[in-house]
């Protein structure tokens, strides 16, 4: 051990000095070299892992958007993939779909979990209890919550609809209808995601210093001014950051529509932008097209996703 | 808490603003109850319930008559022993997996900081900004036939257990816990001739217990959750999870076992939440943003 210690020692300067010029340290770059294989050695794993999964999928996705496969044998595509799924009716109805789904999605689980974690927020008592009422749902497996919302939605003998009777309110026809498909489909990913976002609103409102509302209460502001003038400035940066990621999950749904619908739902009333992937790849075998239309989404996505690494570096930063 | 939110305490403290308090929390409280507690009664009850009563209109809110035998019956009937098993060994693989190779490489890039370290950080939160379901094809398309090695993982726990390990969000919240442990307490280390995996192993990870059972949980929990990734990648019945082989039994079998079967295959995951919950929330909030 005491050799490598002499050299690092006598190392120490030549960065100081122009080390382009000096004589080469062969101590110094033996012991750059060790420190450098230690540091890769641990890290070969990983790397290799996003490699294979990550890193050469990637570049494949590109590649594949651009290939077809006539009688078994892989040909160069051009932009032929891409015209195809852009004449596909089905390209257009799953876009419809998935926006609706996003905008249906923003309003309930971007608006509910905010106004719940305000309500939680102002109560002294339970609040532990409420907070895992609202993320127990995240914890369930997705077959479990899911398939439980489908006999809820039975027209027959679901509870939705026994529900809305008792009130006096006609029953619906739910997952089964062109109109509420899709509608229903939002209202079981809601329950089932939304207690992610309320903690995460709910830690951002804890951080709010009370005296703000203190001195909005003295200049006479009422409880929505409050909102409006304190609550809503001070979480600013969280609530920009989890609508960016709501966008770019809910336009990437599939779970929740394909075990509620089998994916595509009464006259494709639910087939989604990803379920459309899937059933181009894994329903048809046609991996160009899929890939394509994997590169529109990404195109799409990835304005949001920079926007998302940006905004959370300046957080991170203040 | 003290500390004073939206409404202030002087509010709270009048005669109508208890009676307001106390009227908003008793409403919020049993409509959370019923919304998120309901449907889990709902699932264990019907459970217990006979096919002729389960289709009963209206239905039941309590059995008329309890049938534990469904519970039985759908455990053999679906082979959920087998499921169980069958998600714990990808799950705990999988956080092995990740625990080895992900504490690892967060440990190289911020202690050991080897050349081109930034540049592959960089390649590995590029990652995060692909939308994961873009990559599923092509994915898909390496575990059929694994590149150098030219293997084909499908039905195979690897096809699992490797996948896991490129998550850079792990890799990113272990690098920032250790970039905070004290450059000093490793050079005392390295002085007392410490290695640096002895290093990593005495100093740094008793240090990083929190961060670890953070990732540990995300780890668990994403595996068990995934729906798609297995479906495609472990069509043998006998080697599914059991999110895809309940979804593929569920039309073969009678709706209370099926049932009975989301009740025992929710059982886990309650558990593990009840015992961890205070680790499991504090995590997400830790691991979301800021931090």
């Amino acid at each position: 051990m005491s050799a490598p210690t002499l050299s690092k020692n006598k190392a120490r300067p030549s960065p100081q000095t122009d080390g382009r010029a000096a004589r080469p340290e062969r101590g110094a770059f033996v012991q750059a070299l060790k420190r450098n294989l230690t540091a890769h050695a641990f890290l070969i794993g990983a790397l290799l892992c996003f490699s294979l999964f990550s890193w050469y999928p990637m570049v494949r996705e590109f590649i594949l958007a651009f290939q077809k496969t006539e009688n078994g044998e892989t040909v160069w595509a051009g932009w032929s993939n891409l015209t195809y799924i852009f004449n596909d009716p089905a390209f257009w109805q799953a876009w419809r779909n998935t926006l609706l789904f996003t905008g249906l999605a923003l309003l309930l689980g971007f608006a509910v979990p905010f106004v719940i974690a305000l309500v939680l927020n102002e109560f002294r008592h339970g609040r532990g209890y409420l907070r895992l009422l609202v993320y127990l749902p995240v914890m369930l497996p997705p077959v479990a919550s899911v398939l439980l919302f489908k006999y809820f939605y039975d027209p027959g003998y679901g509870l939705f609809n026994r529900i809305l009777e008792s009130i006096g309110l006609p029953g619906q026809a739910w997952l089964q209808d062109t109109d509420t498909a899709m509608v229903s489909v939002v209202i079981a990913a809601t329950w089932m995601n939304m207690g992610g976002a309320t903690l995460i609103y709910l830690a951002a409102l804890q951080s709010i210093p009370g005296e703000l509302y203190e001195a909005a209460e003295l200049d006479g502001a009422g409880v929505l001014r409050r909102i409006w003038h304190v609550t809503i400035p001070q979480t600013r940066l969280i609530l920009s950051l989890m609508l960016l990621m709501q966008i770019i999950a809910t336009m990437q749904v599939f779970v929740e529509p394909f075990l509620l619908t089998g994916g595509a739902g009464p006259e494709g009333a639910t087939l989604t932008v990803v379920h459309l992937i899937y059933q181009y790849a894994f329903t048809f075998n046609n991996y160009g097209s899929a890939a394509a239309l994997g590169l529109v989404l990404l195109v799409l996505l990835a304005g949001f996703s920079a926007a998302y690494a940006r905004l959370s570096r300046a957080g991170s930063e203040d | 808490m003290s500390t004073r939110t939206l409404i202030s305490p002087a509010q709270l403290a009048r005669p109508r603003g208890k009676v307001l308090y106390w009227t908003a929390f008793t409403v919020v409280t049993i409509v959370f109850t019923l919304v998120f507690i309901g449907p889990l009664y709902w699932m264990v009850t019907s459970g217990l319930k006979s096919p002729q009563e389960f289709a009963q209109t209206p239905p039941t809110l309590v059995p008329d008559a309890v049938h534990p035998q469904n519970y039985a019956d759908a455990w053999g009937v679906m082979d959920l022993a087998q499921l169980l098993f069958n998600t714990l060994y990808y799950a705990f693989g999988a956080l092995a997996f990740q625990l080895i190779f992900d504490v690892a490489a967060a440990y190289s890039l911020s202690k050991l900081r080897p050349v081109f370290g930034k540049a592959i950080l960089g390649m590995m939160l590029l990652t995060l900004m692909i939308p994961a379901t873009v990559l599923v094809v092509p994915q898909y398309l390496t575990v059929l036939d694994v590149p150098i090695v030219e293997r084909n993982l499908i039905n195979s726990p690897w096809a699992i257990w490797l996948p896991s390990v490129t998550n850079a969000f792990n890799i990113f919240l272990l690098k920032r816990f250790f970039d905070s442990i004290p450059r000093e307490l490793l050079d005392a280390a390295s002085i007392d001739g410490a290695s640096s995996l002895r290093t990593l192993r005495s100093v740094v990870l008793p240090l990083s217990r929190p961060i670890l059972g953070v990732v540990s949980i995300f780890a668990v929990v994403a595996v068990w959750k995934d729906f798609l990734w297995p479906m495609l990648t472990l069509p043998d019945p006998g080697k599914q999870t059991v999110n895809v082989g309940i979804y593929s039994l569920a039309a073969s079998v009678s709706e209370n076992w099926l049932l009975a079967a989301l009740a025992i295959a929710s059982l886990p995951t309650l558990i593990v939440f009840l015992i961890f919950q205070r680790n499991i929330m504090s995590g997400l909030t830790a691991g979301s943003l800021k931090g």
